[in-house]
């Protein structure tokens, strides 16, 4: 008789909500090895020219596989089937939106709950990287050309590290002191410990991928020098000039863009001042301006820092949110507040020019917009003040110019990002693109899957496919 | 790592380094500057270059010791290292040949100002350079200034050394003299260049100030260093640092370098007791 399919997922261990809003620690804290086995024996096996799971992954992961693998309790078996096409995995079973993904189309939806792929992705990585194991490295014929890699982000770390698979010479140029992008200033800790970030980057450097931070391309090099000495250029520059509302007060103190607010905590380890030498504003009050995950973030991070009473203040209602459930879960449990239909029309400061007041406005939903929500209007006489010690802005972030500005060649969009076409090809020969630099905002695993696939362009651009007489854009959202 | 080649005081708390960073070198201009981190614990802070040299790979840069980054740095000596260096970063400043240029820098603003004055001299601009300093003890760069400028008006406020007063009142009374005036470009304490500017304001002089701003990465990622310009938000790093004085809301830029004055007190308090 067949073994009875358990209908539950298996639970995910967490951190307690009281006690993880004091620390930076991780929150899910991960399967252990029988969980992990308990969770991978309900998976239905599909087979890999079928399995919708693969099909659904920007970076088609071979799933059914590697949760074979783990049946049979070898880690570097499973390690190496999923690195055959994602070389992060310690990260994407973190942050990538599984629900959305892998996990939407998974066969076992019909008899109870989805597998829970990404957290036995995580536990994959983990294991290994317990372990101290990394994928055998593939023994490759050099091609003898060379790739640059500019920003070191998700898009950037994919394309390098597929790239040096196939035998390419592969250099990454980061501006910060420390390659990962926003995986390591943006994300949290507590959502994505770096130590993880750093181990997957010391096997892109186990392929041969040079890492070279503190250079900013168009500044400390020139793209046209980078076209000068590399065979080709892909861009992962992401999307990293933040937004903000030019209202008035906008600039006084303690008002903070979600980047400025997380690299700081992130990054520069603000949280643990003076310890670290990058302070932060503290105080008992903050509001966060918006409702994506960088919003979630922001938020949880403030309260973690200490802040006692933390505000996401959204223009319209939760349904509308862009963050993943999971995010918002998380940060209503950590006793984060919502308040919807309400926008901000003006910052009061004091006389040292530290915020003091944040004004809204409430809304009521009007006519759907271009993006087919419906649009907050702002209803007259409704104004009123939140005490504040802080404001993070989280309303989106627009591509960083600086690279391109004095680069006529390369052309961009009405938004700013860079025109490329379906081989991720820009209008400048032999350079390539993806990520948020072409799709505004998007999320980690969109970024890699542009890297994997633009990467696959390079290698056929390098052996002898022509350039186009002319780059017809493509359409990634 | 970057390292310290040479190192000089230059008057009290003032110091001067010689830094190996051939990547900066070889494409610095005047007016753009750099973002170090000292070590693995430190924070990104942002200096403007001084001189350099493309051919030796070698940056040079003057600090006043005011916060704990400053003064752990005074520390460091011929062969130690600072961690990370990187840039040039922001946009150079824009030489031409105005004419009659006048520089005007106030205290540690002088290394900026000279690196300017001097690609203004080499462009053919005749050139004024009126240097303010607090006493006779704080006055830096003199003999450098004096190579590259055609009249170098130096003040200081007490009146130890040279004349007495502000670089404000030398160049009211420098324009009140019938001298004519094409571009004038201020570095110095914000409440001066913002006095500098209301003066050519007035005599509706071209004017650029090097602004100053907090900076975290320096590559227009954070906007910390955002300023009001023509009712604009402008980020310094990117957009500047060098912005039309006449737009520039200075007093907005003052508040905003007292965002973590208490924050930056208890760290150097710290430090000094031997802390960290």
């Amino acid at each position: 008789m067949a073994k009875q399919i358990k209908k539950q997922r298996i639970k995910v261990p967490e951190q307690d909500p009281v006690a993880r809003i004091h620390n930076f620690n991780e929150v899910a804290l991960g399967y252990t090895w029988d969980l992990a086995v308990e969770e991978a024996s309900r998976c239905l096996k599909c087979p890999y020219s079928y399995a919708p799971c693969i099909k659904g992954c920007p970076v088609n992961v071979n799933i059914p596989g590697f949760i074979q693998k783990i049946l049979e309790r070898d880690i570097k078996g499973a390690l190496e089937v999923i690195h055959t096409t994602n070389s992060l995995p310690g990260i994407t079973g973190r942050v990538c939106p599984q629900e959305e993904q892998c996990e939407m189309n998974c066969v076992m939806g019909k008899l109870g709950d989805k597998i829970n792929i990404g957290k036995l992705e995580r536990f994959v990585a983990d294991e290994a990287r317990k372990q101290g194991i990394y994928p055998d490295i593939p023994q490759v014929e050099k091609k003898g050309k060379k790739v640059a890699i500019v920003g070191s982000g998700p898009s950037g770390l994919t394309a390098a590290a597929d790239l040096a698979k196939m035998g390419y010479d592969v250099t990454m140029y980061e501006a910060l002191h420390e390659g990962g992008g926003v995986l390591i200033y943006g994300i949290p800790e507590f959502r994505l410990p770096k130590e993880i970030v750093r181990y997957e980057l010391k096997f892109l450097k186990m392929l041969g991928v040079k890492i070279v931070t503190n250079v900013v391309i168009g500044k400390t090099f020139s793209l046209y020098e980078l076209l000068d000495e590399y065979d080709a250029v892909f861009l992962g520059t992401g999307a990293g000039t933040p937004k903000f509302l030019n209202l008035p007060g906008v600039n006084l103190n303690g008002i903070y863009s979600a980047n400025e607010f997380l690299t700081r905590i992130n990054l520069m380890k603000a949280y643990q001042f003076p310890e670290y030498d990058t302070p932060i504003t503290k105080g008992k009050r903050l509001a966060v301006i918006g409702a994506g995950n960088v919003a979630m973030d922001a938020a949880r991070s403030a309260l973690r820092i200490g802040y006692e009473e933390v505000y996401i203040v959204y223009r319209r209602t939760r349904e509308y949110m862009t963050a993943r459930e999971e995010e918002i879960k998380h940060a209503e449990e950590e006793g984060v507040k919502f308040m919807f239909l309400v926008s901000p029309i003006e910052f009061i400061g004091d006389e040292n020019g530290n915020v003091k007041v944040l004004k809204l406005i409430m809304n009521e939903l009007g006519e759907p917009d271009s993006s087919g929500r419906r649009r907050p209007v702002p209803i007259p006489g409704t104004e009123f003040g939140l005490e504040v010690d802080a404001v993070v802005f989280a309303i989106g972030q627009k591509p960083n110019k600086v690279l391109y500005q004095e680069v006529p060649e390369l052309k961009t969009t009405k938004w700013g990002t860079l025109i490329v076409d379906e081989k991720y090809r820009t209008t400048m020969r032999g350079v390539f693109a993806g990520g948020d630099a072409v799709r505004g905002e998007a999320t980690v695993v969109l970024a890699m899957g542009d890297g994997k696939k633009a990467a696959k362009a390079i290698d056929e651009y390098l052996n002898g496919e022509p350039w186009p007489e002319e780059i017809k854009p493509a359409n990634f959202w | 790592m970057f390292e310290i080649l040479a190192k000089k005081e230059l008057a009290p708390h003032i110091k001067w380094i010689r830094v190996k960073a051939p990547l900066v070198a070889r494409t610095a201009k005047p007016g753009q500057f750099i973002v170090l981190r000292l070590h693995e614990r430190g924070e990104r802070i942002p200096l403007t270059l001084y001189k350099w040299n493309k051919d030796e790979g070698y940056i040079e840069l003057v600090f006043q010791e005011v916060g704990k980054t400053t003064y752990e740095m005074g520390t460091y000596g011929v062969g130690d290292k600072i961690m990370d260096i990187v840039g040039p970063l922001g946009k150079p400043t824009e030489i031409e040949n105005y004419g009659n240029a006048v520089v005007v820098s106030g205290g540690v603003g002088a290394p900026i100002g000279y690196a300017v004055a001097r690609a203004l001299k080499e462009a053919g601009n005749h050139l004024t350079v009126i240097a303010g300093f607090r006493s006779k003890d704080y006055v830096i760069l003199e003999d450098e200034f004096g190579k590259i400028s055609d009249e170098l008006l130096i003040t200081t406020d007490d009146g130890s050394y040279k004349r007495k007063g502000f670089t404000t009142t030398v160049l009211e009374e420098y324009l009140n003299q019938g001298n004519k005036v094409d571009f004038v470009f201020t570095v110095g304490p914000v409440i001066m260049m913002k006095l500098i500017a209301e003066i050519t304001r007035k005599y509706e002089i071209k004017t650029l100030a090097s602004l100053n701003p907090i900076m975290v990465d320096g590559t227009g990622m954070c906007g910390a260093c955002r300023v009001t310009v023509g009712g604009e938000i402008k980020f310094a790093c990117v957009d500047g640092p060098d912005f039309d004085a006449h737009q520039v809301d200075f007093d907005e830029l003052m508040l905003r370098l007292k965002q973590y004055n208490r924050e930056e007190k208890l760290a150097l308090e710290r430090y000094l007791k031997g802390g960290a």
